[in-house]
């Protein structure tokens, strides 16, 4: 065999190699995110590392070949040349049209199945809350009212269902109210079990806020006259920010509240200590 | 540089060109920017149509509220307008032909339609059984057909003014179409956009 | 070049006499520049109040100012910014310059739709401005959205409806204006396919602002009615609907984003190919993703609205449709770097100004598409993320177009030439400021600071001084180009006719341009980036 030619298009093909190579060590070694604390986090965090490998190749090759260009075909002072009449090119017009769609509709479908695995696309009932409607004092609501989307459960993997703890949060200016249907305790702060699906139901009192856990990578606005569902599970025990991330007034800022991820024996105690209704059957389904 | 530099053509010098040839040179575009802009304004409907049936897809009216409407006063409204249509566009044939006191006679009945469906609007007004502030679809129907309204009140003041303005030694004439021609396509779109509304509001 | 008869020099000093800029002149030239030295007034507004925002967030608790001023400050900055600096710089300034050169025609279609259109802009400035000092200005964010936008400072509020409605009727008038101008008023045997690119993207634009601008106009009256007539199309505490105003909002104000940027995308078309000395790469392929862009841009609005409880089909056909506008949009920028790709490219400021453009432009986008996936936005929507991603888009995309074209157009309009160095320097402050003070701002979005806060968590503390020190840096740039703007006007090297010896119209007439545009008959250019080819065709 001859010795290998550097011909443009091998070390087109190189660079392009290494460029991969880079975005792809970026991606998976930069961390931008803070701890993932919920079922869905490491999902999101998978996402984000195939986004932000495809984006830092992108983004290194479209500024270097700027950078090249300019250095490349910079007019020495005193020239005066003109640059070759090129003006078009079909085969790369549909080359540079169609790498770009491929890589999107990648990224689109990818996506999807991380929204999909996420929970996003399982169909909202409501059903959690179905029953608790007729147990508990129904909210000043319009006949047919509609709750709206948010992201539903989904298990741990490996794991076999469980029912999740049913919450109502109401938002109002400027605080965060939860409240536990079943064992009847009303907090300022938010406590879940670790390991275990929690449905949220989220009214708002007076103008649109969001619930933002960035540990949990969710979000979901709360909309007056419109409650909006939100489910997730809780992994790593520690205590994160809730934060309000809609504007909603002066003290915007200010609208923020903690999410308290517990083992589940000691969210037991917590609700055993905290309920009014002592020994319920329903705190007991709880733990188990 | 290795290109000559075009050079500007030797052709006459500027002083040739005073300010009234050049801006009075091309032809007459204000119709075509007339309908331009109806695009946009038929897109203001577009946006209260849509808002309004999205309104009815997820907001039920709550318990008590009232939201009931007669057919016969809107579909005599439609049938006034669209008459109006034909006979505006009578008016603008008489004009083509040099025929004044046709077109202002034509123009004069569609003043008159117009009008009447302003006063037919107003009497539905005053019977409906429900307010401005009373509902979410009440506010939407009377918003809507407001706007519209507005559009028709408009509409008649042109036609008025143009049926003064075509009188003998008036500034519309055969030669002088282009107001005539702008409200006859603003009077159609208004129609148009009526047409949609009774389907929308009144039928649906 | 011999073209400065006694005749028209006496002309262009007409041309310039500065009564003429505060008077109803219906001269393209004249309303051109009124519009850009009117958003440039605005510009320096709006900075003033981001450098407020930037301030209040050295530390993190509330100290700067109060928190209701906070809160207007932020919504006067994102307004002002918008609808009077960017929206009526690319569009009126350059667009009503430009646009009947480049068509071979002595003025727009309507002239004086034109004034009016401008004469529009600075009271409904005033007004927005006023209603600080009338009982406080809007609360509620540029966004306006209910149920805040009804309980927060009705007056301001009510005036920041009638302001913007000011602002879309301006914007409206002059898209009927470019429209007609674009498709009616070009010089006989002049194709659409040869006209430079900028007129295409004024078309797509006015398109767009032709068809959303009203919606918004709508929207904002039923908003109006919720405030003054307490109806409740979009309160729910009276049966109304809150998401459907994020609707009919967005459905306006996500083509707005590209009101912003398609005629920066023109602009660019233009410049490149001038100083790289080559013709504009693929401008078949140019066009059409303009027309996809438009196309596109009308139905993804949708996707500000992920966390906000649309459905899940919604939520699909919108982050597809969005992640689609990356095809044509990266087009564009492949036939730049084709452009630059073997030219003999000048770096003066201009170039630098559009290959800054490029290079933010590129990075918004790449974080563009990321918010576009669902899954992604739901952790990121509505936090310092989103920020940076629009501030990259709008300033680092579409300001630096401004920029460019301003060395690019500023001896065209003058007759003298901005200094080089100070231009340089210009870019560099803005190249870095920009970059110093957004890109942390992804980084904050991500680990948990929302926009809109006054005070926020003090982990913070440090990335948001370093954000801010890219702010100042960004004042402290605008000063050498302020000096470089007057000190050229009176002492810059004279420019000559055609400096950069551009091929497309507005150059082949003297500079500054005669008050009819053309020393006799427009000049037929059938090949406007016609650079090294045989005959480029003037005649």
């Amino acid at each position: 065999m001859g010795t290998l030619q550097l011909t443009p298009r091998i070390i087109t093909l190189f660079i392009g190699i290494a460029l991969v190579l880079v975005g792809l060590w970026v991606g998976q070694n930069v961390n931008l995110l803070p701890v993932d604390a919920s079922v869905n986090a490491p999902l999101y965090d998978q996402l984000f590392k195939v986004l932000f490998s495809i984006g830092t190749t992108l983004f290194i090759g479209i500024v270097g070949m700027v950078v090249y260009s300019l250095m490349r075909f910079r007019r020495r002072s005193g020239t005066v040349t003109e640059g070759a009449a090129v003006e078009g090119n079909l085969p790369l017009e549909i080359l540079w049209t169609a790498i770009p769609a491929v890589v999107v509709l990648f990224v689109g479908i990818y996506s999807f199945d991380i929204y999909d695995r996420m929970g996003g696309m399982v169909p909202m009932h409501d059903h959690s809350m179905a029953g608790m409607e007729t147990m508990h004092e129904p909210e000043a609501s319009g006949p047919g009212q509609k709750t709206w989307a948010g992201i539903s459960s989904v298990s741990v993997e490996g794991q076999p269902p469980v029912a999740a703890v049913p919450i109502e949060v109401t938002a109002m200016q400027f605080a965060f109210i939860f409240r536990y249907p079943e064992a009847d305790i009303i907090s300022g702060e938010l406590h879940v079990p670790a390991g275990q699906p929690v449905s949220l139901r989220m009214t708002a009192n007076d103008v649109i806020h969001a619930f933002w856990v960035p540990e949990f990578r969710l979000k979901q606005d709360i909309i007056p006259g419109q409650p909006t569902l939100l489910s997730f599970t809780a992994t790593r025990p520690g205590s994160y920010p809730i934060v309000c991330a809609e504007l909603c007034g002066a003290y915007h800022g200010g609208m923020r509240s903690t999410v308290i991820v517990e083992p589940p024996e000691e969210f037991a105690n917590w609700v055993a200590k905290n309920s009014p209704v002592k020994a319920t059957p329903a705190s007991a389904t709880l733990i188990s | 540089m290795t290109t000559s530099l075009p050079s500007p053509s030797s052709g006459p010098v500027a002083s040739e060109h005073s300010a009234a040839e050049s801006t009075e040179h091309h032809p007459d575009h204000r119709l075509f920017g007339l309908a331009t802009f109806l695009v946009a304004d038929g897109m203001t409907f577009a946006g209260f149509f849509a808002a309004y049936l999205t309104f009815r897809a997820v907001n039920p009216l709550p318990e008590g509220a009232v939201y009931e409407l007669e057919l016969l006063l809107p579909s005599i409204n439609t049938l006034l307008l669209l008459v109006s249509s034909f006979t505006f566009h009578r008016a603008g044939s008489a004009l083509k032909r040099d025929d004044r006191p046709l077109c202002r006679r034509w123009l004069l009945v569609t003043a008159i339609l117009g009008l009447s469906f302003l006063a037919a609007q107003l009497k539905e007004y005053f019977s409906l059984p429900f307010g401005l502030t009373d509902n979410l679809y009440g506010s939407t129907f009377y918003a809507i057909t407001g706007f519209h309204g507005l559009h028709v009140t408009l509409g008649s003041l042109m036609i008025l003014i143009i049926w003064w303005q075509s009188r003998e030694g008036g500034r519309v004439s055969s030669q002088n179409r282009f107001p005539l021609e702008a409200t006859e396509l603003y009077w159609h779109f208004v129609d148009g956009v009526w047409v949609v509304l009774y389907g929308i509001l009144y039928l649906l | 070049m011999t073209l400065s008869t006694p005749s028209n020099l006496a002309d262009t000093q007409e041309h310039l006499r500065w009564q003429r800029y505060f008077g109803f002149s219906t001269d393209h030239k004249v309303i051109g520049l009124q519009y850009l030295v009117c958003g440039f007034l605005f510009y320096f507004i709006g900075g003033a109040l981001a450098g407020a925002l930037r301030t209040e967030l050295l530390t993190p608790i509330s100290d700067f100012m109060p928190r209701e001023v906070y809160n207007e400050v932020l919504t006067m900055h994102g307004t002002i910014m918008i609808f009077l600096w960017i929206v009526p710089v690319v569009n009126g300034a350059f667009g009503n310059y430009l646009i009947p050169f480049y068509v071979g025609a002595r003025d727009m279609a309507y002239p004086r739709l034109n004034a009016v259109a401008f004469w529009m802009i600075p009271p409904a400035g005033l007004l927005l401005i006023s209603s600080y000092f009338l009982g406080g200005a809007s609360q509620s964010g540029w966004t306006a959205y209910p149920p805040l936008s009804l309980s927060t400072a009705a007056t301001g509020q009510v005036i920041w409806i009638l302001s913007v409605l000011l602002l879309g009727g301006s914007s409206i008038f002059g898209a009927i204006n470019f429209v007609a101008t674009v498709l009616k008023m070009r010089r006989p045997g002049l194709k659409m396919m040869q006209l430079p690119m900028y007129c295409w993207a004024m078309l797509g634009t006015s398109i767009l602002v032709l068809l959303s601008t009203p919606v918004l106009a709508g929207t904002l009256v039923l908003l109006s009615f919720d405030i003054v007539a307490h109806t409740g199309f979009f309160n729910p505490a009276m049966g109304g609907n809150a998401v459907v105003y994020q609707h009919l909002f967005w459905f306006y104000s996500h083509p707005a984003v590209y009101i912003m940027v398609l005629p920066a995308f023109g602009l660019v078309s233009e410049i490149l190919p001038v100083h790289a000395r080559k013709p504009l790469f693929g401008y078949t392929t140019m066009v059409y993703s303009i027309m996809a862009i438009v196309f596109l841009g009308l139905i993804v609005w949708a996707h500000h609205m992920f966390t906000s409880g649309t459905p899940p089909w919604m939520r699909l056909f919108f982050t597809i449709a969005t992640s689609f506008i990356a095809v044509p949009t990266g087009i564009k920028f492949f036939n730049w770097l084709a452009t630059l790709w073997g030219g003999s490219i000048s770096l003066n400021t201009a170039v630098m100004f559009s290959c800054g453009f490029i290079v933010n432009f590129v990075f918004g986008g790449i974080t563009g598409v990321a918010l576009a996936q669902v899954p992604f936005d739901i952790h990121v929507h509505d936090t310092y993320f989103v920020v940076g991603h629009f501030h990259y888009i709008v300033y680092g995309g579409t300001v630096f177009v401004i920029f460019a074209s301003m060395y690019h157009w500023y001896p065209k309009v003058v007759g003298r030439m901005l200094n080089e160095p100070l231009g340089q320097l210009h870019f560099w402050l803005t190249f870095i400021g920009l970059n110093l003070c957004f890109a942390p701002q992804h980084w904050l979005g991500l680990n948990g600071m929302p926009r809109r806060v006054a005070e926020y968590d003090p982990q913070f503390q440090f990335i948001n001084q370093l954000s801010s020190a890219g702010a100042l840096l960004m004042a402290v740039s605008t000063l050498p180009f302020l000096i470089n703007v007057i000190w050229s006007a009176y002492r810059g090297a004279v420019a000559g006719d055609n400096p950069w010896n551009a091929l497309t119209p507005e150059w082949l007439t003297s500079s500054p341009p005669p008050e009819h545009n053309w020393h006799g008959e427009a000049p037929l250019v059938h090949e406007p980036y016609g650079y090294g080819l045989k005959s480029p065709a003037a005649s």
